[in-house]
């Protein structure tokens, strides 16, 4: 159906663009981690979206299998900023 | 030679494992395979310089969900220039960790970046690429974040986050393309890619994406804290290669795929921003305090004048004089890639033996550690541009090419970047002449002071005498 | 490779290869510094010799390297190169001697003569290169190569002095470089060729030319101390004596003002320069120079400084003789680059022995210096002699050419009152100094005598070469009519020049 495909389309561009703005403007550290995140599931579902190929037939692989990579790179990216944010907390400034 | 293709890929990938799982022979192992992948380049180079570009598909998958690995001249040069600087900090950096605990957490974790920066040179489709670019990205933070330094951390922390950003605008439009034209060869894309509101934005999207990666100004503000407080041979490669990644991807994107889409106004506003790149990078350096942050503006300042380029190269037309302004650019970029990872080896040096890098308090460093004061000194030529290094013939094809196209700004962004150079440089130099005594026992290991000295001499004595070859390179690997 | 193609590199090579070796060599190893200082620049006398036994027969030698797509170092011998890698190389030899003798106990003589030697393969480079981007990339490698020389002794002063020589000179490459790609990107790839080679441009190029000639002017008057680009040479005189010697007889002023005679006449050509207006520009720029450097000179009582003044007014009798139209003029302006070349570096290593031997660094301390150093003084009056014109030094010949082109050229109206008011000035300047050292009483001790008379009245290291070169002005005065005199060569120079 073409209005789902469009939803998911404008939803992922609306959240990319929420993401975006609490990105740039929030200096929180943890609301920047999870504002970046929250642009990745947006242009996850603009690419879901784009995947989408008609009623009945099978979906574009492509655009899933860089959803797919995408999360994974989401997922480490997001624990290593965790970490390091962990350290910054953690320590004190000593230099 | 499509051995080499893959060596360069599954070299540094294999001993990547390795190296996590056996520390104990990691230093050996980055050494021998560094070697191998030094060698591996120099045939690609071979290659691509007797058969022109070379193309090789992955498990005979096509394009698409497959991985094709495909190399021509431009990307072969810059392949064998990671390849000696990788080289080259390897060696330097098994003296600079002292402790194994130290080196066991960091080659890991170096050898994946090598992987990460080959496998981007060698990536031909915008699905790698996206990966490649991310790999990179990854490793690079958690090499910049590795002294544990809260300076240190905090600066990794900014890189990994603006880092991200990149990537997501370059993946959005990574998307546009795919929703437009159902293909992310790049090859493919060249030919069926048109003018249009599809390929604007796209363009726009991974462009701004790529420029916060090569951290073009204004986009700049997160590299000099994170080149800044990275250990010595991070911060060499991180300048010379990692930015340079980025930059590659935005020289391919504008002057391959989208060279039809480009507008001169887009390219002016480029060269302007790299002008703006050159003039505040070059007098921040001026003004810094510490040598390491000195360093890291000059590199600011240097990708500006790759910047420079794009309204030049556009306003020609396609021949020969617009591939001699292109080797010029190429030119600007090797001879930056390995005068500044020398600069940064041999400023980790004084760091070092000094304790610190307050350029107000170096002293007669001169005096005690002669080898490391002249690769800084033939760093420093070949980031004024002077002869004989290579940045001296890149920078006299670009000031050629403004005054042929007509475009005289960007002569005098040269010549007075190129002034502030030789200001931040000598403001160094002047200190190394200095007769103020050394208080600091200042011992140089040879492990350390000639990767430094090989990478300056390359810098501004082999590629100044031999650079022909890298455009006659170009010209038989297109 | 074969002679013709390799000999001008080696004359480069043989003192760039001892430079290079000098840095690496421990502070000690005295001998083994002084022997391949030595052995570079005797076997740089023999290669140009045989440069210039085989050119006098016809041979023509030519390096050529490509750097890039329509860019080549070309290293190439014609007779103007010659003229002054000859007078590089002697005076080289001479400075070599006195450098020994000079920083004898002084720190970091290694570096000093490795930096030395770079310095003098820059110069002779310069002198060979055989096209304007390989001038320009010799040109910048010698301030590259001179900066540590002047910046040597490590004092503040000297690191300030070296700052300032910097500023001017990088920003003077600056403009050459831009005014070289400029003509580039109009001609494309040029050689030096007598004559020149722009003549056969359109009008239409006019305009640009006349700029381009500014821009490389302005590069080349930084060096060549034209005013009002001169300010770094007084600076510069933190120098140790025999690098202010050397920067001021050949290297650093001269390569400036070499680089006017080649744009002049190989790039240019004369006649062209003259119907684009330029040469009377540059001719009035060398007059207010020659005046305004002896006026200043009068003024100073710090004797390096008087001489460096000195300077700024002779360098510009050079591109005064260039921009005299007509063959005359232009044998007394090349002519003059040797004779000041060989007089200036007496008057330096003479300046160098009074502050070495006696703590004299001010003209106001020469009283009786002449009974006290009689062989240093009579090298310096001579020397001074002819740096003011008298016969029959060899100073005496550039001013008679330079005179006698103008009057010929019809520039007699200005250029004469600048040559006699200029003589005079050097006049009011030198002859005190003269005065003082032979027929004042000397002061009862000296400023800081740290070389006792002995055998000699300072070193032999020290004494001969002023007497050397003051011999050699003599001789360049006495026999200016022989073969192979300076002004003999000169004169074939301007025949070619002129199509005679």
């Amino acid at each position: 159906m073409l209005t789902t495909q469009w939803l998911y389309a404008l939803s992922g561009c609306l959240l990319l663009a929420l993401g975006l703005r609490s990105a740039l403007l929030h200096p929180a550290l943890l609301q920047r981690i999870l504002a970046i995140n929250v642009m990745g599931s947006g242009v996850f579902m603009l690419l879901i979206a784009i995947a989408y190929r008609g009623p009945g037939m099978p979906p574009d692989p492509i655009p899933h299998a860089l959803v797919l990579t995408g999360i994974v790179v989401a997922v480490s990216a997001t624990a290593l900023a965790l970490a390091l944010a962990r350290r910054l907390t953690r320590e004190q400034p000593h230099d | 030679m499509t051995d080499a293709l893959i060596a360069l890929v599954a070299l540094p990938l294999t001993a990547a494992l390795l190296a996590l799982l056996l520390p104990r022979i990691a230093t050996a192992l980055v050494i021998f395979s560094g070697l191998a992948i030094t060698a591996s380049a120099i045939a690609l180079l071979y290659g691509v310089n007797t058969a022109g570009a070379l193309h090789y598909e992955l498990g005979g998958w096509t394009a698409g969900l497959g991985i094709a690995l495909r190399a021509d001249g431009l990307s072969a040069i810059l392949l064998l220039m990671i390849a000696l600087v990788m080289f080259a900090a390897s060696v330097y950096a098994s003296a600079y960790f002292g402790k194994a605990s130290e080196r066991a957490q960091f080659w890991p974790l170096w050898l994946l970046l090598w992987t990460a920066l080959n496998a981007l040179l060698l990536s031909g489709d915008l699905f790698n690429l996206y990966v490649t670019l991310e790999l990179l990205g990854l490793s690079a933070v958690a090499l910049a974040a590795l002294s544990g330094k809260h300076a240190a951390v905090q600066a990794a922390l900014r890189y990994l986050l603006v880092g991200l950003l990149g990537s997501m605008l370059f993946l959005v439009g990574v998307a546009l393309l795919y929703a437009g034209y159902a293909t992310l060869d790049l090859a493919t894309l060249t030919q069926v890619v048109k003018p249009g509101p599809i390929a604007w934005s796209a363009l726009t999207l991974m462009t701004l994406g790529l420029l916060l990666k090569t951290a073009l100004f204004p986009l700049h503000f997160w590299l000099p804290p994170a080149h800044g407080s990275a250990p010595a041979p991070v911060s060499a490669v991180l300048s010379a290669l990692v930015v340079k990644a980025a930059f590659y991807l935005v020289l391919r994107l504008w002057l391959d795929v989208f060279a039809d889409i480009v507008t001169p106004t887009a390219a002016n506003l480029l060269g302007v921003l790299g002008a703006g790149a050159v003039l505040w990078g070059s007098w921040q350096a001026l003004r810094a305090e510490r040598l390491k942050l000195l360093a890291a503006y000059s590199t600011v300042a240097q990708l500006g004048y790759l910047f420079l380029f794009f309204p030049l190269l556009l306003a020609l037309p396609p021949g020969p004089a617009r591939d001699v302004a292109t080797g010029g650019l190429v030119m600007l970029a090797l001879t930056h890639g390995f005068a500044k990872a020398g600069l940064f080896l041999a400023i980790g040096i004084v760091q070092q033996r000094s304790g610190h890098d307050n350029i107000q308090e170096l002293g007669g460093m001169v005096q005690r550690l002669p080898l490391t004061t002249f690769a800084i000194a033939l760093a420093g030529v070949a980031l004024i541009g002077l002869p004989p290094s290579g940045t001296f013939l890149g920078k006299w094809q670009l000031i050629s090419a403004a005054i042929a196209t007509g475009q005289w700004l960007w002569v005098a962004v040269t010549a007075i970047g190129s002034l502030l150079a030789a200001a931040y440089i000598f403001r160094i130099l002047g200190h190394a002449f200095g007769n103020q005594p050394y208080p600091h026992q200042a011992v140089a290991v040879a492990r350390e002071e000639w990767p430094a000295l090989l990478l300056t001499l390359t810098a501004t004595l082999v590629l100044g005498l031999a650079g022909a070859h890298v455009w006659t390179l170009l010209e038989n690997g297109s | 490779m074969n002679s013709a193609t390799s000999l001008p590199l080696l004359v480069i090579l043989s003192s760039l290869l001892p430079g290079l070796v000098i840095f690496f060599l421990p502070e000690g190893s005295h001998r083994l510094r002084t022997t391949l200082n030595l052995a570079g620049a005797f076997v740089k006398i023999f290669l140009v010799g045989v440069l210039i036994w085989g050119v006098f027969h016809g041979q023509s030698y030519e390096t050529r390297w490509a750097l890039a797509p329509g860019l080549d170092l070309v290293l190439h011998a014609d007779k103007l190169s010659l003229l002054f890698v000859s007078l590089s190389s002697v005076l080289w030899l001479v400075t070599t001697i006195y450098a020994i003798g000079y920083l004898e106990t002084s720190p970091h003589r290694s570096r000093f003569f490795g930096f030395f030697s770079l310095c003098v393969s820059a110069t002779v480079g310069l002198a060979l290169a055989g096209n304007l981007f390989t001038f320009v990339i010799f040109y910048e490698l010698l301030t590259l190569a001179t900066y540590p020389l002047v910046a040597h002794r490590g004092t503040p002063e000297a690191i300030r002095g070296a700052r300032i020589y910097l500023t001017y000179t990088l920003s003077g490459g600056m403009l050459l470089l831009i005014g070289t790609v400029w003509l580039y990107a109009i001609v494309g790839q040029t050689s030096f060729v007598e004559g020149g080679v722009l003549s056969g441009l359109s009008s239409e190029y006019h305009t640009q030319l006349i700029l381009i000639f500014a821009l490389l002017i302005a590069g080349l008057g930084v060096k060549a101390a034209l005013v009002p680009l001169h300010g770094w040479l007084p600076e510069a005189m933190v120098a140790p004596a025999p690098v202010s010697a050397l920067l001021h007889a050949v290297a650093v002023v001269k390569a400036g003002a070499f680089g006017i005679v080649r744009v002049v006449y190989d790039v240019y050509g004369v006649t062209f320069a003259s119907e684009l207006g330029v040469l009377m520009a540059l001719g009035i720029a060398a007059g207010i120079t020659i005046v305004y450097g002896s006026v200043k000179a009068l003024f100073q009582d710090s004797l390096k400084k008087r001489l460096a003044y000195s300077t700024v007014s002779q360098v510009s009798y050079i591109a005064l003789g260039t921009a005299i139209l007509g063959p005359i003029g232009t044998i007394g302006g090349i002519v003059h680059l040797v004779h000041q070349g060989i007089m200036k570096i007496t008057l330096f290593f003479a300046a160098g022995n009074y502050a070495e031997t006696l703590g004299i660094h001010k003209v106001s301390e020469m009283n009786g210096v002449g009974r006290r150093m009689p062989g240093t003084t009579l090298a310096f009056s001579i020397a001074a002699l002819g740096m003011i014109g008298i016969p029959p030094v060899a100073g005496f010949i550039s001013k008679w050419y330079l005179g006698l082109g103008a009057v010929e050229a019809g520039m007699a109206g200005w250029v004469l009152p600048v040559l006699i008011l200029s003589s005079l000035l050097n006049a009011g300047y030198f002859l005190p100094i003269l005065y003082r050292a032979w027929f004042r009483t000397p002061a009862a001790v000296w400023p800081d005598e740290h070389i006792p008379a002995a055998r000699f009245e300072t070193h032999g290291a020290l004494l001969w070469p002023p007497i050397i070169t003051a011999v050699l002005a003599l001789a360049a005065g006495l026999f200016a009519a022989a073969p192979y005199s300076p002004l003999e060569w000169a004169s074939l120079i301007a025949q070619r020049e002129y199509g005679l």
